[in-house]
């Protein structure tokens, strides 16, 4: 193999790829990122870039000029390392035996490489199930994934579920103390039929970030009797395994009714909040104190410290203390995405409903993000 | 208990007229300008508390303790003090010298509870409350003085009062200038009594005291000095410091020379908390079984969280220790998403981190510990589908049950087999912050 390509494209291509990589592989070529030059997709000038640990699998293409097409296989996390660092001149890949060269500029750095018949063959891509506007999606899934596990001996909640069907796309993700939601409308291809499948939230939030960066379109695939879903755009594809668990039952969690409700300034409760929980100690509670028209925030006790914040408030129902995480409401306030936001909730230890609000003051449909509170002593 | 500590508090070994000069008697006391040290001791305290939930008790003597004849005296009130019985004694012991007192056995979590209550009286007064135990604790009231516009003596009858009527039991307070003052004057005051040491006659209280009274003087102590004469506090002040130290050593001379002329700078620290609690277990003989160290790890954690519980405590992160039989030790933690006190969390956390990072080998020792403590009263956070009632209620209706009918009461049936042959050093032990 022996080939040109611009450092540019080369290390947005490699990082891109090597950012799913396990940083603990169990066997090294699961480490590695595949370099293919040649590869078969009709231009030929083409080197493509890719990884796979058995879970989840990236490719990306890069322009290149190949003298010599080939395949190598190294160490993703060192070639991630080095075109990060090489400075902006046209780069050259060499292999010579079982050493790949790297050329950029006045540097040269020659490394091992591994034996590319060892490395597993990356899974087709499957059905494609439509296209997806990528920036509503990359915020959809970010509003979402907030609310999962990150406990891997609970799989289930470590998962955004997906549910396509009746015009529109459901993603909800719950972690038992907080559960978020959100539905925007999208007509797949026919073929696809109804269908809810669990994706590791992390995969899913990393990819949906990238591809829909750009505001281009991202094509979403699904296998769900094979396990797999896959998400390509602008010359990127990833595909990950799905969790095989069983999702909470989650619709019945959803409040139909509320006693209490407040209409909040997001920025300026989100900077309160900040405040007061300096002196939560280890993240214990903030309570908010909802009298009339006015919210007092306080966190902390004798022993800690304590601090207290009193904002204006447009509120409806009886007066009530309420108390919750800190970074829990942080996270839901800031996953709204809405200057203000709707405040729900029947008592002190039912869950409270944190919902978008529109420029007209009305709630804005799509999106909700369900907390359950901190029960204070006594 | 404070009378179990001091060397002095029970007036027999006082000197006559000591106890009433500075005893505050029909709302009167001496002069407590710049005593802002508060002793606050609870009476006979659980032996009070016994009597004031069970009214039939009251002018009986009761004494507080196990309920066989093998356990020792955790309290006893004051008319059963008549007959000589004592804190710690052996309870056969205390049987031959009161024979028609009350016994009743101890139920600590009601004695956490009301002392819980008795704290939170001084937390509304100072900050700056350090318990000592259950039953007493030193206030530094210095800064409420301004506040509540009073004075330190007027204080301590405000507390005296308020513990009264709120709980039910009496305390005594000792008002000094210095802790140790306070502490020798709440002992000799009690019961139900409040003492001052005025600032100008700090030396005229503290010298007639018989030695055994200063803090760090005890029976081997006290005999040394004894023998070449040193009888009272004014004797060791009047000593020169060089003659002390070839006596008694440099560090407790220079100790008790400062005590003796008054002077003692320790300042109230805030109740000290536990970073941890945990146990551990050394085996008689090395194990593989891990099924056997499963039931090891459980037995611990269920120690380890009813002494969480019988504190009002929560942690985040269990740990778990393992030594193998070439003395390898490994600790290996895993960090919660809610602080927790219940048993079956903490187990099944800490046979997840035996299962899945700890190699297989003879085991020596094994030890669970629960990190990141927080107060019980901190809030729980809630859950989507928690059942109202679990594991939690379930353990503290067990706990219930232990301080009742003793610790074989309620056991997980799978601790119920014999266990594995153990050293012994297993209670679980606060880890506590300097």
């Amino acid at each position: 193999m022996k080939i040109r390509v611009e450092r540019d494209g080369l290390a947005d291509a490699v990082a891109w790829v090597a950012r799913s990589l396990p940083s603990r592989p169990p066997v090294p070529v699961l480490g590695g990122v595949l370099l293919d030059a040649g590869a078969e997709d009709g231009s030929g000038e083409a080197l493509t870039v890719s990884g796979f640990d058995y879970e989840v699998s990236a490719q990306c293409g890069v322009p290149a000029t190949i003298a010599d097409g080939g395949k190598a296989l190294v160490s993703g996390r060192l070639l991630a390392d080095i075109t990060k660092a090489l400075p902006n001149h046209p780069v050259e890949i060499a292999v010579d035996g079982s050493r790949m060269t790297i050329s950029c500029g006045s540097a040269r750095f020659s490394l091992p490489t591994m034996p590319v018949e060892d490395y597993p063959q990356l899974p087709s891509m499957p059905q494609l199930a439509g296209e997806l506007p990528g920036e509503i999606f990359g915020e959809a899934v970010a509003q979402v994934a907030v609310a999962a596990g990150k406990d891997d001996t609970l799989p289930m909640l470590t998962g955004v579920r997906l549910e396509i069907g009746e015009g529109k796309v459901t993603l909800v993700a719950t972690d038992r103390f907080r559960l978020a939601m959100r539905e925007f409308p999208w007509e797949p291809n026919e073929s696809l039929g109804e269908v809810a499948v669990l994706v590791p939230a992390k995969t899913l939030n990393d990819s949906a970030k990238t591809l829909g960066a750009s505001g281009a379109k991202i094509e979403l695939s699904l296998a769900a009797n094979d396990g797999l879903l896959g998400l390509s755009g602008t010359g990127r594809r990833t595909t990950t395994r799905l969790l095989d668990a069983d999702f909470p039952k989650y619709r019945q969690l959803l409040p139909t009714e509320h006693s209490a409700a407040a209409i909040i300034e997001v920025d300026a409760l989100v900077q309160a909040i900040k405040r007061v929980s300096l002196v939560a100690e280890r993240g214990t509670q903030v309570r908010l104190e909802f009298v009339d028209s006015s919210l007092r925030l306080s966190a902390g006790g004798d022993d800690e410290g304590s601090a207290e914040e009193e904002l204006p408030v447009d509120y409806t129902g009886d007066a009530v203390t309420i108390a919750f995480n800190p970074t829990y409401l942080l996270e839901g306030l800031q996953a709204v995405r809405t200057p203000r936001a709707h405040l729900s909730f029947t008592t002190p230890s039912r869950p409270a409903l944190l919902k978008p609000v529109d420029e007209d003051g009305n709630v804005a449909p799509g999106y909700l993000y369900l907390l359950m509170p901190v029960r204070l002593p006594g | 208990m404070g009378e179990r500590g001091v060397g002095v508090g029970r007036s027999a070994n006082l000197p006559r007229g000591l106890v009433d000069r500075f005893r505050a008697r029909d709302g009167v006391w001496p002069d407590d300008t710049g005593c802002s040290m508060l002793h606050v001791d609870m009476d006979a305290f659980y032996a009070s508390v016994e009597i004031r939930d069970r009214p039939e008790l009251a002018g009986k003597p009761v004494i507080v303790g196990g309920s066989t004849n093998r356990g020792v005296v955790a309290a006893a009130n004051y008319l059963a003090r008549e007959f000589g019985v004592r804190s710690a004694m052996p309870i056969a012991h205390a049987r031959r010298l009161a024979p028609h007192a009350v016994f009743v056995s101890p139920n600590f979590a009601r004695y956490q509870e009301v002392s819980r209550g008795v704290m939170a009286i001084f937390r509304d007064i100072t900050p700056l409350v350090e318990p000592l135990s259950l039953d007493e604790a030193f206030l530094d009231v210095s800064g409420a003085l301004k506040r509540m516009r009073s004075s330190p003596a007027q204080i301590a009858q405000l507390i005296r009062a308020q513990v009264e009527q709120a709980h039910g039991i009496t305390c005594s307070v000792g008002v000094a200038p210095t802790k140790f003052l306070a502490k020798l004057a709440s002992g000799m005051c009690k019961p139900d009594g409040l003492m001052v040491v005025p600032r100008t006659e700090v030396l005229s209280f503290l010298h007639p005291l018989p030695v055994s009274a200063l803090w760090g003087v005890g029976q081997r102590t006290a005999e040394q000095l004894d023998r070449v004469g040193l009888e009272t506090v004014a004797d060791v002040a009047a000593t020169p410091l060089p003659r002390l130290r070839r006596l008694i050593g440099v560090a407790l001379a220079e100790h008790l020379h400062a005590l003796a002329q008054g002077h003692d700078d320790r300042p109230v620290v805030p109740s000290t908390r536990e970073k941890s609690i945990g146990a551990e277990e050394t085996f008689e003989i090395d194990h593989f079984d891990r099924e056997l160290l499963r039931r090891e790890l459980l037995r611990l954690a269920e120690r380890s969280t009813a002494t969480l519980r019988s504190r009002g405590l929560r942690g985040r992160t269990v740990s778990i220790k393992v030594r193998f039989a070439d003395f390898t030790t490994i600790t290996r933690s895993k960090t919660l998403r809610v602080a927790t006190d219940v048993t079956q969390e903490v187990y099944k956390t800490a046979s997840t981190l035996l299962d899945e990072q700890v190699p297989p080998g003879a085991v020596r020792l094994i030890g669970v510990r629960i990190e990141q403590l927080v107060e019980g009263d901190d809030g729980e956070q809630l859950m989507f589908d928690a059942p109202e009632r679990g594991w939690r209620e379930a353990e503290q209706a067990a706990d219930q049950a232990r301080s009742r009918f003793g610790k074989a009461a309620i056991r997980p049936a799978s601790l119920l087999t014999q266990g594995p042959s153990r050293s012994g050093h297993d209670e679980p032990k606060p880890d506590r912050e300097s």
